[in-house]
């Protein structure tokens, strides 16, 4: 049985870790305060993953084009497995986003990373978001209709 | 017989020494950097991803810069370097639907669920050269406004309601699709395998075809529906981890064309729709492969096959510019030994003309004798 809710979570972490920058994740690290010995099961590698697109938005899948991605697979002393993909070539933040999955195996270090390193990337990332979503709204057309004729 | 020729061997790699030095022009000029490329030169970054098949900016901008600027050799690079690494696997289709949204214009409906936005566009400018770009200009940032949270539906759907446009089949939604990358193209190919094709194929060759199906060759009266840029989430299925893991976002644009159709024997009349997705921001490709799309759905709707556009064998066999390029291009590599052998030919050939234009020229003097 896998629990939903820890999967949400590890999911939720795992989309904030592919999407920050290595440069912030690299700065924000360190404060966490965890640095684990670790062997690597699988890579860190860089391959391709095909993105697939729906005919007509939401028909049968098709093969879009492929993507390049780094993945990699870490086991910590205590036995806990962490895996990581992400869109890109970067050997290094695939490596620590693995380290990280893996620590967050224990519930107690996951709630002290997602607070420390999680959240705050998180809320960067929103913060971008939010003001893409801002700048488009200001692009919307607000049409008006001129009076004409009479009545 | 077969004579092997070496040599060229030091003005080979005198040319690519030369090569190097022209692409990197004049000392005093500042080299480009690959964020100034992805930054400044986005569009063509993007251009280079899709059709190179590749998404990934930082390599297509690498490529942009080691071919001088060259798209479709930068896009042969990228294909190229794309053959080196080993496939993972494949993500779950995207949700164009749950796109974070750049740009969304309509056609067909002024008032839609979401408005229209605009977003970056070159629409409305009035291409005037601008003399201020010719240095290093303070650009404001864009302007932002409270955004009217609002979801930014589709236009597909809203026809959809009325009954007056196709669907898209349901039943297919868990069937496999076929690859080009791993089976030999033989023809006809279905639907999924053209559109594969299509999202690589050639920008200049998709967007002639399409405009030749609005100048009558194949005509389908479209309207762009629906055009939408912006980024979607990537997710890929990990068997070890049982569940689908987000591995980032990546931007596409999508194009719904909806078409007229008068109907046939097994659909009553209503609209049919041409699709088309691109990496990056490129709304003039996805465009052009909504077109394409549709005039090659002639058969499938039991329409006539009368122009080039609906014919899929011409289309796909000549969409790709990578395979495109080396067939014309490689008539500039050696063939000497080839072109030894017509000029034989040719000159057997003009001795024989020449002998009977004598022995006729001969024939007419007698006779007028």
């Amino acid at each position: 049985m896998i629990d939903v809710e820890i999967v949400a979570a590890r999911k939720a972490r795992m989309a904030v870790l592919a999407r920050s920058s290595a440069a912030r994740l690299k700065e924000l690290w360190p404060a966490v305060g965890l640095d684990p010995a670790y062997a690597m099961l699988r890579g860190p590698e860089f391959g391709l993953v095909m993105l697939r697109g729906r005919v007509g938005g939401t028909g049968q899948a098709f093969n879009l084009g492929e993507a390049s991605v780094t993945r990699a697979t870490v086991k910590l002393a205590d036995g806990a497995v962490g895996h990581a993909m992400m869109l890109g070539r970067d050997a290094a933040k695939a490596k620590l986003s693995a380290v990280i999955d893996a620590l967050c195996c224990n519930g107690e270090v996951a709630a002290r990373i997602d607070v420390t390193l999680i959240e705050p990337l998180r809320a960067e990332l929103d913060n971008a978001d939010a003001i893409s979503r801002r700048e488009t709204a200001a692009t919307r057309v607000d049409f008006f209709t001129v009076a004409r004729g009479e009545d | 017989m077969y004579v092997a020729v070496k040599g060229g061997e030091i003005a080979i790699n005198n040319a690519h020494q030369l090569l190097a030095d022209r692409r990197r022009g004049d000392r005093e000029v500042p080299a480009l950097t690959l964020d100034q490329i992805t930054e400044q030169l986005a569009l063509g970054v993007d251009r280079v991803m899709s059709e190179g098949s590749l998404y990934d900016r930082r390599l297509a901008a690498l490529a942009i810069k080691q071919a001088r600027g060259d798209l479709i050799e930068a896009i042969f690079l990228v294909r190229a370097y794309r053959t080196t690494l080993p496939r993972f696997g494949h993500s779950e289709p995207l949700e164009t639907g749950k796109m974070l949204v750049q740009r969304r214009i309509s056609a067909c409906y002024k008032d839609l669920p979401g408005g229209q936005l605009l977003g970056p566009t070159f629409d409305y400018t009035h291409r005037l050269l601008d003399d201020e770009l010719d240095g290093d200009l303070q650009v404001e940032r864009g302007a932002q406004r409270a955004e009217v949270r609002e979801h930014v539906g589709r236009v597909t759907d809203i026809l959809d309601q009325e009954g007056l446009i196709e669907g898209d089949a349901e039943a297919d939604r868990a069937a496999e699709p076929g690859d080009i990358n791993q089976t030999p193209m033989s023809f006809p190919l279905d639907r999924t395998m053209r559109l594969q094709a299509l999202a690589r194929g050639d920008e200049g060759f998709l967007l002639a075809l399409g405009y030749s199906t609005q100048r009558g060759y194949a005509r389908s009266h479209p309207f762009a529906g629906e055009i939408r840029i912006g980024e979607v989430d990537i997710e890929v299925f990990m068997p070890e981890l049982g569940f689908a893991v987000p591995i980032g976002r990546v931007q596409i644009t999508e194009c719904q064309m909806v078409n007229q159709f008068k109907g046939s024997a097994k659909a009553p009349p209503q609209f049919t729709r041409g699709y088309g997705l691109v990496f990056g921001q490129s709304e003039r490709k996805a465009m052009a492969m909504s077109l394409c799309d549709r005039a090659l759905r002639a058969e499938e709707l039991g329409e006539d096959i009368v122009a080039p556009a609906q014919d899929q064998e011409f289309v796909i066999s000549h969409s790709d510019n990578v395979q495109a390029t080396g067939f014309v291009e490689h008539l500039k590599l050696p063939h000497y030994v080839d072109f030894q052998a017509e000029l034989e030919l040719v000159r057997r050939m003009r001795a024989d003309y020449d002998d009977r234009a004598e022995a006729v020229s001969d024939e007419m003097r007698e006779a007028a004798e």
